[in-house]
Formats: C-alpha cells, structure tokens, sequence
C-alpha cells in the first residue's frame, strides 16, 4: 500500500508543471556546476599550486557539484513537499485517503517515499554525470557513492522536515516558507558555531553530520542520525494527522 | 431500538449510542440507528445538524467521542483497515485530485481499496459504466462539469463494490437536470448496495430513500419507513373556507371538533379529534346557519411542514 501511495505522489507530481520545472532547473544548475567544476580544475591545477595540495577530479568537481546540491535541495525540497499534505488539506481531499483501508503510518511513509524517489532521480542523475569523468580519468567511485548515499540521507531529513510542516497547515507556500527557514537557520547556525566545534550544536545539525559524507566517509553514527531525524520528523506527522481524526 | 443477535446478520451497519464533542459542544449525540441490508437510508436534517459529522465518523474520518459504529459486524475503532474496505464514501466536498483524468483518478482509488491489480481495469469500467462516465475517461477532472465531476466522485465510491456506500449531499450544487441524474443513479446504487444518503432536500429522500431519519441538533428526532414519514402528512385536518364565519366557538360545538384555527381569507383549519372526519356534518351545519361555505377539502400537510414541525421540537 505504501508503493501505492508513491505511485500516485509521482504521478500528481508529475501531472503539475510544478515537478518538471523543479526537476529541470536542479538538473540544469547541476549540469552548469559539473561543467564549470571541470573547467576550473584544469585552470587552477595548471596554474601555481603547489603539488602537495593538488587534489583529484573527483574531488575537485564532486566538491563543487555536492556542495551546490547542499544549497539547492535546501530551496528546492520545501517547494516539493508543501504540497505533499497541506494541498491535499486544503482542497479536502484527504478524506479520500483516511476513508480508504490505508493506516496513517501507510500514507505519510508512502508520501515520504514519493518524494525520496523524485529526488532520486537527482542523485542518481548527478552520480551519472560524475561517473562519465571516468572517461578520460580514473575516478574514485568510493568517493562519489558516499556522497551520493550522504546526500541521499540529507534530502531525506530535508523532505521529512518538509513533510511535517506541510502537515500542519493549509497553505502550502507557508509550508514552504516554514521549512525553508528552518533549514536556512539551522544551516547558517552551524556555520555561526563552526568556531566552536563541542559546541553543543553541533550534535543536531544536519550540515555537521553531512561533513563526512562530503569527504566521501560513511561514519555509522551520521547514519543513525540522520534515519533518527528522519523517523522523528515522520512520527510527528503522523501523530498531526491521528490528531486531525480524535479533534476534528 | 432493541436489537436481537438473530438480526445482526441483515444490519450492514450499525451506530450505538454516537456522541461527538467539538470543545464543549455536542455536535452529535446519542445516535443509535443501523442499516439493513440493501436499503437505502436517508439522513436528513438541516444544515448544522450534525449530519456530515455523523458520516465523517461512520467512515473513519473522525473519531467518536463516545459510542460504537461496527460495520458488516467489525468494529471501526478496532480494526479500521478491515471495516473501511467495506464502505464506499463520498464526502460533501468531493476529494478528487483535479490535475488527473478520469481514469487515472478511478485506477489509483481502486488500488487504494485493495481491487486486485489484474482487475482494475475491469473494475474501472464497471464504475464509469454505471456513472454513465464511459466517454469522458481521458478528460481531467478538473475540465469536467460540476455534474460530471460529482459522478467521478460517486464512482471512486462505488469501485471496490463496497457492501455500504456513504453519501453525503450528493446533489448539492447541481442543477436540476442533473439533480434528476444522479438521484436515478443513486437508486440504482440502491439496487446493489446499502447506501446512506445524506441531504436536507425532503423530496430527495421521498424519491430515492427506503427509509428515513431525521438528525436535529445532533439528535435523531425520526425515524422510519418513508410510508411512516408520508402518513404524518395526511394528519386530521380540514381546511374550510367560509365567507360568513360565525364565532369559533361555534364551529368548536361540532362534534368530533378539537381546535379551530383561523387563517386568513376567511379560511379555517378544524384539527378533528377522533379517525372519523365530520365533512357531512360541517357541511349540513354551515349551509343550515348560511355561513357561506365555498371551501372544504382535506388539509394536506407538506413534508416541509412536517420537517420543520419535527426539527423544531425540542428533542427529549
């Protein structure tokens, strides 16, 4: 049931202009990172920099690809999960899921996944366009499926965050602009306490724990905090929903 | 209502002692009704009284404060996910998703209600046949008329074959051509299913409805069969015109007599006390007195009439 629901997440959000445009701008601002990512490392490898500080193709342009990813899924996944409940809120049709045989975890996990899968697509997109480095280098695939799977987790909390702000109100650009600012702020916080590394802060930030993927590090313990940020953020949606059912 | 064990098994639904609170205010309370087998029951009250509450928690969209709902015997609070696959629903505001066509919408609320993958495509058919939809499969909704959109909406109720379909003011909005349209296909619905059709359109449930109850706030008031509803209409009322009327209490000293009230135009409404209607009396009585009777005949009550009288009780 869960798989059904995504079905039908992908395909409104593929009958809207809305997943099209989102899906082509990303892909374009990546596809321009990834060229200009290339271009830059012939000119600044070439140029006077010592050799000792010399670092590969893969991380010189997955550095510059990941790092735009970072920022773009930031505005990026707000503007795809507002929708996700809040429109469903406001044009009443959420009574056709919750009169349907489907629990509550069901819907928001088969939402949740919806959206992984559309983002999906990006990841896997930027992974392959990486991958064709390999063409005319020898490319650290370890280094690329790191990143790939930190971002992956990444957009995941992003979406789970989105998810549980488009939960609680019927206007979805104010879901929107809620989960936006909340991963605007705690983005530009970790940088605020980035002088500070024991600072307590540290140890929620999303960015912090995403550092070791970015250098292609699978560290268990960012996992485990990202799957705990994930399932907290799912939880406290379908608590929102259930309480829709007791209050009215 | 008193229910044995023997008829459980013809009580698609039942609703026991259904009360809900919004902060302190009951917006419904008390209800007890059930629904037979292969009737169609209509739910009538006017607007506020408690009637889309009542179906947003017969179909699991909110949660009684108190009371039970089982449907086909399963309890609803119990085991959601087996009683809702039961039950068709369409709510007042018709859930559709606009941006889809037709059949697309039809297909993903099929796999919605468990219709195995193999046949939703019959499935699908089946519904738009019925809903007369067969020529608009690969029109967006959201193109679609108010009328045809509504029959989307009855169709998405109707596609898993549920034993029970909920209906909540189906016509509301349409125009008249259509209104007709879709009374006819909830009739036929009728044939197959259990259904429970709410409005607060009289003549609606008159036409379409085998049974009926009143909810006014909150409470039922009535309930029956509609000959139960119609018989309350005929009631023992003479309306009696007179050009020369004497004094009522005249007309009171008539036997059989129990209340005379005075409309206007010289007319009179005689309430008679007994089964027997004393016409031949009242005629013979007023031409012997030459009060200038031009008017007699039987005081028929509307259904209108009746509904306000009921919904204004003060239920007890």
């Amino acid at each position: 049931m869960i798989i059904n629901i995504a079905r039908k997440e992908l395909k409104t959000v593929f009958a809207s202009p809305m997943g099209w445009i989102i899906l082509s701008l990303l892909m374009g601002g990546f596809g321009w990172m990834y060229s200009d990512g290339v271009d830059n490392y012939f000119q600044v490898m070439s140029g006077s920099i010592r050799p000792a500080e010399r670092v590969g193709v893969t991380i010189f342009v997955g550095q510059t690809v990941y790092g735009a990813a970072n920022f773009l899924m930031t505005v990026a996944t707000p503007l795809l999960t507002m929708r996700l409940i809040s429109e469903e809120r406001r044009n009443q049709t959420l009574p056709f899921l919750f009169s349907a045989p489907i629990t509550l975890t069901e819907i928001v996990l088969g939402k949740f996944l919806g959206l992984i899968i559309f983002l999906g697509i990006l990841v896997v997109y930027i992974f392959v366009m990486l991958s064709t480095l390999n063409i005319w280098a020898d490319i650290d695939f370890g280094y690329l499926l790191g990143n790939s799977f930190g971002l992956m987790l990444l957009v995941g909390s992003f979406s789970a965050l989105g998810i549980y702000f488009s939960s609680l109100t019927n206007q979805p650009i104010i879901a929107a602009i809620l989960s936006f600012i909340a991963l605007f702020a705690m983005g530009v916080l970790s940088t605020y306490f980035a002088s500070d590394p024991n600072h307590w802060f540290h140890y929620i930030s999303l960015n912090n724990h995403y550092q070791s993927f970015t250098r292609g590090v699978i560290d268990s313990s960012d996992v485990i905090y990202f799957i705990l940020f994930i399932a907290t953020f799912l939880t406290l949606t379908i608590r929102r929903l259930d309480s829709d059912r007791l209050s009215g | 209502m008193a229910l044995n064990n023997n008829s459980k098994v013809t009580h698609t639904l039942e609703a026991k002692d259904l009360s809900r609170l919004f902060g302190i205010n009951h917006a419904v309370k008390n209800v007890t009704f059930h629904l037979n087998k292969g009737e169609v029951l209509g739910f009538l009250g006017p607007n506020g009284a408690g009637k889309s509450t009542t179906m947003r928690m017969l179909t699991g969209n909110l949660a009684p404060t108190e009371g039970s709902i089982r449907v086909c015997g399963i309890d609803i609070v119990e085991r959601p996910k087996e009683a809702k696959s039961n039950i068709g629903y369409l709510p007042e505001m018709r859930p559709l998703y606009k941006e889809l066509t037709v059949d697309e919408f039809l297909t993903i609320a099929a796999r919605f209600h468990n219709v195995n993958s193999r046949n939703i495509r019959k499935a699908v058919e089946a519904a738009k046949d019925k809903c007369g939809l067969g020529h608009m499969s690969k029109r967006l909704i959201e193109n679609l008329s108010n009328g045809y959109q509504q029959r989307v909406g009855i169709a998405q109720a109707i596609i898993h074959e549920p034993e029970i379909v909920i209906l909540d003011e189906p016509t509301v909005g349409l125009d008249p051509i259509q209104i007709r349209e879709i009374r006819k296909l909830i009739k036929d619905i009728g044939k197959k299913h259990s259904v429970i059709l709410s409005t607060h359109i009289l003549p609606e449930v008159e036409m379409v409805c085998d049974r009926v109850q009143i909810i006014d706030k909150g409470s039922l008031v009535f309930h029956g069969s509609i000959d139960d509803l119609r018989q309350q209409r005929k009631g023992n009322k003479l309306l009696v015109g007179l050009s020369k009327p004497p004094v009522t209490k005249e007309i009171l000293s008539i036997e059989g007599v129990s209340l005379v009230e005075k409309v206007e135009h010289g007319m009179f409404r005689i309430h008679i006390k007994s089964d027997y209607i004393p016409a031949e009396e009242i005629v013979a009585i007023s031409i012997k007195k030459g009060w200038g009777l031009f008017h007699i005949a039987p005081d028929i009550t509307s259904l209108e009439d009746i509904f306000v009288q009921l919904t204004q009780m003060q239920p007890k």
